[in-house]
């Protein structure tokens, strides 16, 4: 089943053009750095923040407000880029070790900002200056943080088990 | 010239620290690694700062306030990027000093960095310099304008590196 998803997604007129085209690939890797350096610094901003590193005279709010909008617009176009270069060579990708560790730790990340808004974050309203935020709001900050950098290090290590330039 | 750009990369290539950066499987993913998360530190630092500039984040901040919070992000990283770049280069020489596009992206390190300085001294003087005049409202504009696209062409000519090889 997923094996078929895989052929079909390798076989579509989108990924034989990337596939076959001389610079397509390199282009839209170009635009995937680009969005994914966004997403990693923009949500480093909010995890120095929650950490109590940086911004240390701004409230948390007005924090996410300043990276949230940025990290979003740069994760969906991370995101789309990415299943451009994954459906390229389909099932060469999905069977790659640091891809499947690379989907699984976005996945731990997403979780850790549910578990913000839900849990850990709660009250952040009320984190103004000067800041000694929680415990909670630290482990989530540290725990995304530490998430991403291991997210980028996948990522590029991809590049590497796998037979493109690098 | 291209005979002793040729000299350099073979003695560069031979020296036992380049063996070393090729031989160790995990150096070049990992310097690599460090280098795209300090181009993270400054294209979001230039992000930010510009969006400023040209009135679309962080309003309720003086642009001085802006550039102050976060340029030094920009500043700092270059450093890190100058040392795992130049690891990167005695590595393998050859692949970046003869792609034509690593010195297309020196030149534009160059130009980012002088646009981003032109934005940042007068601030440092008078946090709202840039919005006190029509002309410094325009300026002001273009320079962001131009600082977000040299960035960005940065980041796409160190990826296109690894494509456009020399002879």
């Amino acid at each position: 089943m997923l094996q078929m998803f895989l052929q079909f997604l390798h076989d579509s007129a989108i990924a034989t053009a990337i596939r076959e085209g001389e610079s397509l690939f390199p282009w839209i890797e170009c635009i995937h750095v680009l969005a994914l350096t966004l997403v990693i610094g923009s949500i480093a901003i909010v995890d120095l923040r929650l950490i109590g590193l940086t911004s240390r005279d701004r409230s948390v709010t007005q924090t996410t407000a300043l990276a949230l909008p940025v990290t979003w617009t740069a994760f969906v176009v991370a995101a789309l880029t990415g299943g451009l270069l994954f459906s390229s060579n389909a099932t060469v990708y999905a069977h790659n070790s640091f891809f499947q560790l690379k989907v699984a730790l976005i996945a731990l990340a997403g979780l850790n900002m549910v578990a913000y808004h839900l849990v850990l974050g709660r009250g952040a309203a009320g984190w103004h200056t000067p800041a000694q935020t929680p415990w909670r709001a630290r482990l989530a900050g540290g725990l995304s943080l530490g998430l991403w950098i291991a997210i980028a290090v996948c990522g590029r290590w991809i590049g590497f088990t796998i037979s493109t330039p690098t | 010239m291209s005979n002793r750009l040729d000299a350099l990369c073979s003695w560069l290539a031979a020296t036992p620290v380049s063996h070393t950066i090729t031989s160790v499987a995990w150096i070049i993913p990992t310097v690599q690694t460090m280098h795209i998360l300090a181009v993270a530190a400054v294209i979001t630092a230039a992000l930010v700062v510009n969006l400023r500039f040209l009135g679309v984040g962080a309003r309720e901040l003086a642009m001085g306030s802006v550039t102050r919070r976060y340029l030094p992000w920009l500043w700092w990283s270059l450093p890190v990027l100058f040392v795992t770049g130049l690891t990167l280069i005695v590595g393998e020489p050859a692949r970046v000093l003869k792609s034509p596009v690593f010195l297309l992206k020196m030149g534009l390190l160059i130009a980012a960095a002088s646009v981003t300085l032109v934005c940042q001294i007068p601030l440092q003087r008078e946090a709202d310099f840039w919005s006190l005049k029509k002309w410094r409202r325009r300026a002001v504009w273009f320079l962001a304008t131009a600082s977000l696209s040299l960035w960005t062409a940065i980041i796409f000519a160190g990826r296109w590196i690894a494509y456009v090889q020399g002879d």
